[in-house]
């Protein structure tokens, strides 16, 4: 199977090669992430769009095949980003979770390497984290956020692109075999 | 149960870490309400649970207690039934009791509005051993009871009296075959004569085969015998059959429909006119107490309602008026009307709350004393009182038509128009 071939679907499970991380990684990244939502924006306001956390769990998930790991990778930095939210504890932690789950998930059944793959899983993780965040957002802390599914859309796209490259950067952090 | 935690650790493990959170979230997180979600949705999942819990709990204590002691139920039932069975016992004797009155009530009526005089007396006894129909009544020749005297109830004739006793007269009925009165058709004016035929019927003889009688008609009394004043009802016609030289008629008396318990001994009558119409179904006003009046200065308590000059004199206010049955109507409704109860209504005949009357309580007059339950009461009404001087009673003298205005109470009406089981039973 060649990548130039244009196959973005796995014949089998044993085609997906799972990428392994090393521990420093896993711990480093999440938290560099995590870190760079909450100081960037201070002095880079038109950088808050990026959801680098998201693209973080989304990434995890998406290389390492494992849907337990990713919802636990999910859940951690989902509740280490609420722990400096003004948010009660959970609400990115259940997000994040799913997030994590489902793109180890997805991640078995498609071929991650693919750039424009990754753009579009990137691309629908952040609409569906932010669809999901604004049901949660009404159905536990009864705020009426708006549905802005156009500005969903748009700072998805934004986010894709920004995941793709990260995506590219990440790749040389694996563990090869 | 490995096998399957192995084949769906993923999901299993999602779950538990979703749950987790939403349980941390719930905990930081107040409702509307101010409530924290996890007290909310710990309730809302555990309200159903305990619901059904208590549900079973209580089914089972039900279960014990209706099926497995049953029998506090069954004795329970046979207390309950016992006391439906007084209860009704008790209804029918004051119903009895309210039926005497309401004769006794309309027996004074007719006293008051028919032009003779009269004399309440009330039948304590009948022949016994004979085969003639007779009843004895409580007033004899200290009453100034004469044989011959007519004895009627507002109903019709009932007999005559055919010998007198010092308290007490013996009254030959118009069922007994030795009876006979004049009387006199209301349509047609035909004459004949009334005889007993030893049945509840009797009959008419002598009227003449051209005389038109129908079934239906009324007869009157017609004076002739001299001793039922005309006017008064005897019967109406049950049967007419043609016959040579006289008709077979055959009477049903209206004074005998009812039973016998208090009747009017006419004294001294007075003739009135045979009216054109039958007599109706003579409803008997029951009107309310009258307000207390002082009894005019130098009045006697004589008890009789008519002056012997047929001037009206009014009643004293202390008085109770009527019968001895009024007044025990009177006292046991006093009772009942304390108690809060309505006579005459519910399942057994008696609303209440929460006890019966105490009828054993009841205020002790020798004037208004109940002999016995269900005896008939003797008649007193009215008492006859001296006359100033000579010691001889005052007899009744009516004081004109009085306006009857319709029942107020149509169970009691009932109860009058079916004659009440307090009566004598029909001879």
């Amino acid at each position: 199977m060649t990548y130039s071939g244009g196959r973005m679907l796995l014949s089998s499970q044993r085609e997906g090669q799972v990428s392994r991380f090393n521990v420093w990684v896993t711990i480093l990244v999440p938290l560099l992430a995590l870190l760079f939502q909450i100081y960037v924006p201070l002095f880079f306001r038109f950088l808050s769009f990026l959801e680098m956390p998201l693209l973080v769990v989304v990434y995890l998930g998406l290389m390492r095949r494992n849907p337990v790991s990713g919802l636990l990778v999910g859940a951690a930095v989902g509740l280490a980003q609420d722990s400096w939210s003004k948010n009660p504890l959970g609400m990115f932690g259940i997000t994040k979770t799913l997030v994590g789950y489902f793109a180890a998930s997805i991640g078995m059944k498609l071929d991650v390497d693919n750039v424009l793959m990754r753009f579009l899983l990137a691309f629908f993780f952040y609409v569906f984290h932010q669809a999901f965040y604004w049901v949660m957002e009404r159905a536990l802390l009864s705020q009426l956020s708006p549905f802005d599914l156009p500005g969903w859309l748009g700072l998805g796209v934004l986010n894709a692109l920004v995941g793709a490259a990260l995506f590219h950067f990440l790749d040389k952090l694996r563990v090869t075999a | 149960m490995e096998s399957f935690l192995n084949r769906y650790r993923n999901i299993t493990v999602l779950l538990l870490v979703i749950f987790a959170q939403l349980v941390l979230l719930a905990v930081q997180v107040k409702n509307d309400q101010d409530v924290r979600f996890i007290r909310v949705w710990t309730v809302t999942a555990v309200s159903p649970l305990a619901r059904l819990v208590e549900g079973m709990r209580g089914s089972s204590i039900s279960f014990v207690h209706n099926y497995i002691t049953l029998h506090d139920a069954d004795a329970q039932n046979r207390r309950l039934q016992a006391e439906v069975d007084r209860l009704k016992l008790d209804n029918i004797f004051l119903t009895n009791e309210l039926n005497t009155a309401d004769r006794a009530k309309a027996l004074q009526l007719f006293q008051q509005h028919t032009p003779s005089k009269t004399l309440a007396a009330s039948v304590f006894s009948m022949g016994i051993g004979s085969s003639r129909k007779v009843v004895y009544v409580d007033r004899g020749s200290a009453s100034g009871v004469m044989r011959e005297m007519a004895v009627v109830i507002p109903d019709g004739i009932v007999g005559k009296v055919t010998a007198v006793y010092l308290t007490s007269s013996e009254v030959l009925l118009i069922t007994d075959p030795m009876f006979a009165a004049g009387v006199v058709s209301g349509k047609t004016h035909a004459h004949g004569t009334l005889k007993g035929t030893g049945t509840p019927l009797c009959k008419v003889d002598f009227v003449a085969f051209e005389d038109k009688v129908e079934p239906g008609d009324w007869f009157y009394t017609s004076g002739d015998d001299r001793i039922f004043p005309r006017g008064l009802p005897v019967g109406v016609v049950k049967s007419v059959r043609p016959a040579q030289p006289y008709k077979e008629i055959t009477l049903d008396p209206s004074g005998m429909s009812r039973g016998l318990e208090d009747v009017l001994i006419v004294v001294e009558g007075v003739h009135q006119e045979i009216p054109d119409t039958p007599p109706a179904n003579q409803p008997v006003y029951l009107a309310p107490a009258p307000p207390p009046l002082a009894p005019p200065p130098g009045s006697v308590n004589s008890g009789v309602t008519g002056a012997a000059d047929g001037s009206a004199a009014p009643a004293p206010a202390h008085a109770a008026p009527g019968t001895e049955a009024d007044k025990a109507r009177a006292l046991y409704r006093n009772a009942a009307d304390g108690a809060g109860i309505v006579l005459g209504g519910g399942a057994t005949g008696m609303e209440r709350t929460d006890r019966p009357p105490d009828f054993t309580k009841l205020p002790v007059d020798p004037r208004t004393a109940v002999p016995g339950r269900g005896t008939a009461a003797p008649a007193a009404v009215p008492i006859p009182a001296p006359k100033k001087g000579t010691g001889a009673p005052v007899e009744t003298k009516g004081t004109g038509p009085v306006e009857l205005k319709p029942p107020p109470d149509e169970v009691r009406r009932a109860n009058q128009a079916a004659g009440g089981p307090g009566g004598l039973p029909r001879p």
